[in-house]
């Protein structure tokens, strides 16, 4: 088995299962029917990416793993999203600014991911991309509406960003499997991303109104597998019915 | 309109279009442009399908729909996903598109005017029912993944939008 491969394929599967879970938690949910619809809608999407990447590495472990297993059956220390997703839905404007803060670093990770050397992922990173295109527009459009609202939006989204910008940075770090992915072609260089990213996050912000945080203090772990005590419970509902009902289908 | 090389053997095509969307059963698989292939091999039916969206509940179904069809004639069918090259909404036939409008769905506009009617700025989408362009947009994601919610300012009435892809 490639073993590389099927660790970088999870490290970019684990952040669309982590987050499309947490947007699902809006359903029904939602400040609004319409924007109740939306998030669920771009966790559908998110969750449909996580099926073409899981079923690829189901392919490459080559045992009887399937894309269920992989997606249900880990502990928390086994998945390798970065910790930016797993943050809760504390209010909407943290839902946005979580949003927001991972599509444009998505965005950026896939138009890259398409030249991969791997069909398989540059085949995924093709058609991802259309779908977040529609993401980044939705929770730009709504940093831009809370940031430049009212006095009480503002705050709010000034406070969500501020909170949130700690877990930015690890978006760019690269674990051993990430650098010998890189290394043959197959994977995105997330350094080389860094500064379009802070680049084009700093102008929306300040489109929106919203002040760049200063801090330069930044968390990391979610990429090695520490995280924060947010993914044990997210984790609990997310694999609730295997742990209770092993092997059940629908 | 994206020309891509489709493999369809003519003989299968009146079965491959008994199935539609279970979402939309009024648009057949064929019209969608989701059927990337289908050919006789060894007295087996292989069809390639593509997802529309990548979350699309409804491939699962539409791949279990080919596989009954071709069942109900006596014969075997196989379906393949495929996500190369991705789906777009180009693909949608003049055909699709009519049928589309007809149940109450604006068909997709190009990118283009697509991004600009999204974006609330251009009153470009036609409303389904009265015709009128005077519309406006009031949510970016709609009932299912590819559809936006729109609200005609004439005639008052909401519709669907098919978003570009």
């Amino acid at each position: 088995m490639k073993e590389n491969l099927y660790k970088y394929i999870l490290g970019i599967a684990d952040n669309s299962l982590i987050l499309g879970q947490r947007m699902g938690e809006l359903c029904g949910h939602g400040p609004s029917l319409e924007t109740d619809i939306a998030c669920t809608n771009i966790s559908l999407d998110l969750f449909g990416q996580v099926r073409s990447y899981f079923q690829y590495a189901a392919k490459i472990a080559g045992d009887k793993r399937t894309e269920d297993d992989i997606a249900m059956l880990r502990k928390e220390r086994e998945y390798k999203n970065v910790l930016l997703v797993e943050q809760p839905n504390t209010n909407f404007a943290y839902t946005i600014g979580r949003q927001f803060l991972f599509d444009v670093y998505h965005l950026a990770f896939l138009t890259e991911l398409q030249k991969s050397n791997d069909f398989t992922l540059s085949a995924i990173a093709k058609k991802c991309i259309k779908e977040v295109s529609y993401h980044v527009r939705f929770s730009t459009d709504w940093v831009k509406r809370l940031g430049d609202g009212t006095s009480e939006s503002n705050e709010k989204m000034q406070e969500a960003i501020n909170d949130l910008w700690t877990y930015t940075d690890e978006l760019f770090h690269q674990t051993e499997a990430d650098k010998a992915m890189v290394s043959e072609s197959i994977g995105v260089d997330v350094i080389k991303l860094k500064e379009a990213y802070y680049k084009r996050v700093n102008d929306l912000l300040e489109e929106a109104t919203l002040e760049i945080p200063e801090s330069k203090w930044f968390q990391k772990g979610g990429k090695e597998g520490v995280h924060t005590e947010h993914l044990g419970y997210l984790l609990s509902d997310l694999q609730y019915m295997q742990r209770a009902y092993p092997n059940m289908e629908w | 309109m994206t020309t891509v090389e489709q493999n369809i053997d003519q003989t299968l095509i009146s079965i491959l279009e008994q199935v539609s969307d279970p979402e939309i059963p009024v648009l057949s698989i064929m019209d969608m442009g989701v059927v990337r292939s289908a050919i006789i091999k060894n007295n087996i039916v292989e069809v390639e399908i593509t997802p529309t969206y990548s979350g699309c509940p409804a491939m699962d179904v539409i791949g279990d729909d080919i596989i009954a069809a071709f069942s109900a004639i006596g014969k075997k069918a196989n379906v393949e996903l495929i996500l190369s090259p991705a789906w777009t909404t180009d693909w949608i036939t003049s055909k699709g598109r009519k049928a589309l409008e007809d149940y109450g769905i604006a068909a997709p506009l190009n990118a283009i005017a697509d991004k600009e009617a999204l974006l609330g700025d251009k009153k470009l989408v036609k409303c389904t029912n009265c015709g009128s362009t005077n519309t406006k947009v009031v949510s970016q994601f709609g009932s299912t993944a590819c559809k936006a919610l729109f609200k005609c300012e004439t005639c008052e009435e909401p519709f669907d939008y098919f978003k570009c892809l």
